[in-house]
């Protein structure tokens, strides 16, 4: 047991934390009430009526199947693109790690992606796979399949996960080399030594001591696809076609800023918040302690 | 101190010198839009001819993205106090700009204030009745109103061996049979499609789409457009996309490459694509009337439009809005109006815009031009064909798309389509009902 320090009370402290607590208030206490305040509301588009309602927008989402179908979708899309940008990423750092001459140009180009804005990559991904203009569907029609995300909900939902994934896997890339190339190379010599061949050295060795970057990478992940896949969905998909692509964050903006539903979008992004907070807890108390830091 | 007088001191004088110069320079009107491409220049064209005719205003155009985007933007400006005074809206958020009763100066009224003369009757009774309200004040100016029209690729008619342009249903699919034969990927495609397939499909056969007169008549609005004939229109559309017929590609104007790419030999959608089309088709287009089934009506009645019109908010000063007057008077003059219709594709407002394109031979040097007011103007309108008018429309258009999608893609019968939409829609008619 550590001994209990006692310091005399001061106001320094205080004006040390000031900064951070001053802008938690402004851009997060403050705009999370308001969201809070405003789901409570039914109101017109211009602000011009507005009733106080309690707890019925909550109500009406929580009864709304769609909202639910949402949810559902969240969830899978979610996971298919932190696990398809993590496993190429692990794949392409692996690799890399092993090249020698020219490693810096391949890093380099494995990293561009990251550069492009969400809305950009979405574009490209759309000419890429029109259904009337793109390279893909056109080289897919020679193997007799006829692509077409514009009415085919399972097409348009690989597209977007692809293209989510595929931007996210720079970022990833990034930290897995890293990752790779502090492991002190004596252990893998050590095991080949033994007569251990490449893929037991990296399942037995190298992955183990990847955990805390991969469970790092497995929390960043999971929020870019819950909350900054937003304009990568709205350029290729707009939530279509009949909402198969529409996740929770663009189902906030559709309803919100589209539909002018303030109320309910408002109640909407409530639910994103609790998500949030409950998913910062899990990770903190629970998974956390399980990973094994060097 | 020294900062003080050095910096402060000189920036306050300079802004009360620049606020005296603005006093004495014109009054600015601000002008939100949502035109990009080459039909913003010729927004700026108007602001500019305007600015050069006069002294006392000037029309600041800005674009402001799409249509929804111009709108909500406008919204949330009104919400800060920051309003324009003049908005484009498309036709979809009439009845949300409506119910804002404390925020717009509907037209009439601001024609009226500033001693404009303005006369109703000079506009196309099928333009200016939707945006009328039900004792006939006009609420908004006419500006970009557009219907849709069917668009067919003449030498793939020629291919084909398709003699005549198709005004029903049945030779809509006769003639898709054959460009099919000649080589083509899929007969027809469309976009829009609740504003084609739904709600211009109930006023072209004179069916409504709700109750109310098609809420014109109120907000405890219903909709109706789970009827028998549109049950048939849907089924045949669903049957039509399984067996390639029909080729769907996406809302909005998503399908056009379909129709420039001649993957498509016909392709339904606004007049306003006119420029575009013109642009970009390496082969003779014509546009032709949308289709009709010859069992549920004789002849057509008349479509109903799209596009948008100007909206002026409230909240200037009063001395301001006898420049807007101005400034939307001018807009709508024959010359521009001509000029305008005659570049885009978008419907003439006024019959004097329309006889003074008559004159100029515009339609005999460009056949068909003319179809989309024709078509507007084929009957006297209906309370079925006048317009829709329903609040939470943009919405509700999305409801109808996305079930439209589920029905073409076979994950769902065209009735279970139908019945969620108009489901899903009276909810939401429910709930704008109770927030305005």
């Amino acid at each position: 047991m550590l001994k209990r320090v006692h310091f005399s009370p001061s106001a320094l402290p205080f004006l040390l934390v000031f900064p951070q607590i001053a802008i938690t208030l402004v851009f997060f206490i403050w705009p999370a009430s308001q969201a809070l305040y405003q789901s409570m509301l039914v109101e017109d588009a211009f602000g011009l009526s507005t009733q106080f309602v309690w707890f019925q927008n909550f109500e009406e989402l929580f009864s709304d199947p769609l909202y639910w179908e949402a949810f559902e979708r969240t969830f899978i899309f979610s996971f298919l693109v932190a696990f398809t940008a993590m496993a190429f990423a692990l794949l392409l750092a692996v690799m890399a790690d092993r090249v020698i001459k020219g490693s810096g140009v391949y890093r380099t180009l494995l990293i561009w992606p990251y550069a492009v804005a969400p809305a950009a990559a979405g574009a490209l991904w759309f000419f890429m796979f029109n259904p009337s203009l793109g390279i893909l569907p056109y080289l897919l029609s020679f193997i007799g399949y006829d692509w077409n995300h514009k009415i085919n909900g399972n097409e348009a939902m690989a597209l977007v996960i692809l293209s989510a994934a595929w931007k996210q896997i720079a970022y990833n890339f990034l930290f897995f080399l890293a990752g790779l190339q502090s492991i002190p190379k004596s252990l893998i010599e050590a095991a080949a030594i033994d007569g251990a061949g490449p893929g037991r050295r990296f399942w037995t060795i190298m992955f183990p001591l990847l955990s805390p970057t991969t469970f790092f990478l497995l929390v960043v992940n999971v929020v870019y696809a819950f909350f900054e896949t937003f304009g990568i969905i709205d350029a290729l998909t707009a939530g279509g076609p009949a909402n198969s692509t529409q996740i929770l964050v663009y189902k906030v903006y559709n309803d919100g800023f589209v539909g002018l539903d303030l109320g309910g979008s408002a109640a909407q992004s409530v639910v994103l918040m609790a998500i949030v907070v409950a998913l910062t807890i899990v990770q903190f108390r629970f998974i956390e302690k399980k990973v094994s830091y060097q | 101190m020294s900062i003080w007088k050095k910096l402060v001191v000189p920036a306050t004088l300079a802004a009360l010198a620049g606020s005296t110069a603005i006093a004495n320079a014109a009054t600015e009107i601000h002008w939100w839009h949502a035109m990009g491409g080459t039909n913003g220049e010729r927004v700026n064209k108007i602001a500019d001819d305007f600015n050069k005719s006069q002294s006392e205003y000037k029309v600041i155009p800005t674009f402001k993205g799409n249509y929804t985007e111009t709108m909500t933007s406008a919204i949330a400006a009104f919400r800060a106090k920051k309003q324009p005074h003049i908005v484009q809206v498309f036709e979809v958020g009439t009845a949300t700009m409506m119910a804002a009763k404390g925020a717009i100066y509907p037209v009439e009224d601001v024609m009226k204030d500033s001693g404009i003369a303005f006369d109703k009757s000079d506009y196309l009774p099928a333009v200016i009745s939707y945006y009328q309200t039900p004792e006939g004040d006009l609420l908004s100016m006419p500006f970009n109103s557009s219907t849709p029209v069917l668009w067919y690729n003449k030498d793939a008619f020629k291919k084909a061996g398709i003699s005549e342009v198709p005004a029903t249903w049945s030779e809509m699919k006769d003639a898709s049979d054959k460009l099919r034969a000649a080589g083509y990927k899929c007969g027809f495609s469309f976009g829009w499609q609740s504003w084609v397939m739904v709600e211009n499909f109930g006023a072209w056969h004179n069916i409504p789409m709700g109750t109310k007169e098609n809420g014109f008549a109120g907000f405890d609005t219903e909709f109706t457009f789970n009827n028998d004939a549109m049950k048939k229109h849907w089924t045949n559309l669903a049957n039509w996309s399984k067996d390639g017929t029909f080729a769907y590609g996406g809302r909005r104007g998503d399908s056009l490459p379909m129709f420039i790419n001649q993957e498509c030999g016909m392709w339904m959608n606004s007049s306003a694509y006119y420029g575009s089309i013109k642009s970009q088709a390496k082969f003779e287009f014509g546009q032709s009337m949308l289709p009709y089934y010859k069992d549920l009506t004789d002849k057509p009645q008349n479509s109903i439009i799209g596009g948008a019109t100007l909206w002026v908010l409230k909240g200037q000063d009063q001395g301001d809005y006898k420049g807007v007057g101005e400034f939307l008077k001018f807009m709508s003059s024959p010359e521009i109006q001509a000029w305008w219709h005659q570049g885009t594709g978008y419907v003439p407002i006024t019959k004097a815009a329309y006889e003074l394109s008559k004159e100029q031979g515009f339609y005999n040097e460009n056949p068909g031009t003319d179809t989309a007011i024709k078509q507007l103007s084929l009957n006297t309108p209906t309370p079925a064909s006048r317009g829709i008018r329903f609040g939470n429309f943009v919405q509700i258009r999305d409801v109808i798309n996305e079930e439209m999608e589920a029905v073409w893609s076979g994950e769902k019968t065209p009735e279970a389509g139908l019945e969620t939409a108009v489901e899903r829609g009276n909810a939401l008619l429910r709930k704008f009902e109770k927030a305005n």
